[in-house]
């Protein structure tokens, strides 16, 4: 089966992104599809690459990046929620006039179509939020 | 796409406080051109969303509010309102903005877009979706 | 098309729960995940009203929550199944639909 997630809120403060990642990881490991994992509101903080938690606490960042590099995943966070927060890859940079990207490995900036796109061509769309 | 079909966007959650109705507003709009079945649904304090007389300039806050109304323009005219969740916080319709869009099949006719509906009704509503966006 | 409601709130602190049970139709499934894992105990305020949708509603809890918060199974109302990630994802496969009650 084909799922989709949507994510709606950042790392640590909830525990939106952990659940997503078990629940996504659980789906790989018992053989569905994992269409897209799209990040919404604050969950666009799930992809930068400046996270430095402690050594003793998970590195959800890194997790998620692990997690579409073993598993081709597409990981995309909504530009229009990148663009409020501060997160971008170097085009965004660019056409804002910043001087430093931030985007992990694994995540690529995109629009609102995405969702909508991967709520037409899954099976199943899950949103894990606050 | 070939195939059409029905989403409900859900709205629980009251503007301002948290930016779910602004940012659930977005994807509603973007949405908009991709020529699904789309349905909007208030319910709890997202009724709240689309309540008249509005004014964030105090706030420095974008009051998007009129936004609502230019959904008709979208071809976003299914509107639905639970009454136990206007009852609750004292509301009734006119206190809700009033939402239109225009029937090109019927001259043009103005038409209201929001229909307040009863918990039980919604929930019929929300089990013939077929993909459920949460806010 | 059958429903899965996915409940993450302690219902002592929103109205997430009961939104859910409110919405829910015959037939449905509600999961309890995260902070929602508190709906399932016995003996809260809220109890009575997860017995009484049983008779429509199949009610799950996810037991790494359950564990992460210290909660004993023994304290779980009857009826509620306990399930594991992959329980999960065998849920959100088996109905057409999946609802967050955020």
């Amino acid at each position: 089966m084909k799922f989709s997630v949507m994510i709606s809120e950042g790392p640590y403060t909830h525990q939106a992104s952990d659940t997503a990642y078990n629940f996504t990881k659980a789906a790989l490991e018992d053989g569905h599809e994992c269409f897209r994992i799209f990040f919404y509101h604050d969950g666009v903080n799930n992809g930068t690459r400046l996270a430095s938690p402690p050594q003793d606490d998970r590195n959800i960042v890194n997790r998620w990046s692990a997690l579409a590099k073993e598993h081709k995943l597409d990981l995309v966070l909504c530009v229009a929620a990148a663009q409020r927060r501060g997160i971008a890859d170097a085009d965004e940079a660019k056409r804002n006039g910043k001087n430093a990207d931030n985007i992990a490995p694994g995540f690529r900036i995109s629009g609102l179509g995405q969702l909508i796109e991967a709520g037409i061509q899954s099976d199943r769309l899950i949103t894990f939020g606050d | 796409m070939s195939e059409t079909k029905k989403f409900l966007y859900v709205n629980r959650k009251a503007p301002y406080g948290t930016i779910y109705a602004l940012e659930a507003l977005e994807v509603v709009l973007i949405g908009a051109a991709f020529e699904q079945d789309v349905s909007l649904a208030f319910l709890d304090d997202g009724v709240y969303q689309i309540t008249k007389g509005q004014d964030t300039k105090d706030l420095g806050m974008k009051n998007f509010s009129p936004t609502y109304k230019a959904l008709g323009d979208y071809d976003v005219n299914k509107i639905y309102v639970e009454q136990e969740s206007l009852d609750a916080r004292g509301l009734t319709l006119d206190d809700l903005l009033p939402l239109t869009w225009e029937d090109e099949d019927d001259d043009w006719a103005e038409k209201d877009s929001i229909k307040v509906i009863s918990a039980t009704e919604m929930a019929k509503i929300m089990e013939q979706s077929d993909v459920v966006f949460s806010f | 098309m059958s429903q899965l409601h996915t409940v993450n709130k302690s219902p002592l602190e929103r109205n997430a729960l009961e939104s859910a049970i409110t919405h829910a139709v015959k037939g449905n499934a509600l999961l309890m995940i995260e902070d929602g894992v508190y709906g399932a105990m016995q003996g809260t305020h809220k109890s009575a009203m997860v017995s009484d949708a049983m008779s429509d509603i199949a009610f799950y809890v996810m037991g790494p929550d359950l564990k992460a918060r210290g909660i004993d199974e023994a304290r779980i109302i009857d009826g509620i199944k306990i399930v594991d990630y992959s329980g999960f994802v065998a849920l959100v496969a088996e109905y057409d639909v999946t609802q967050s009650w955020l």
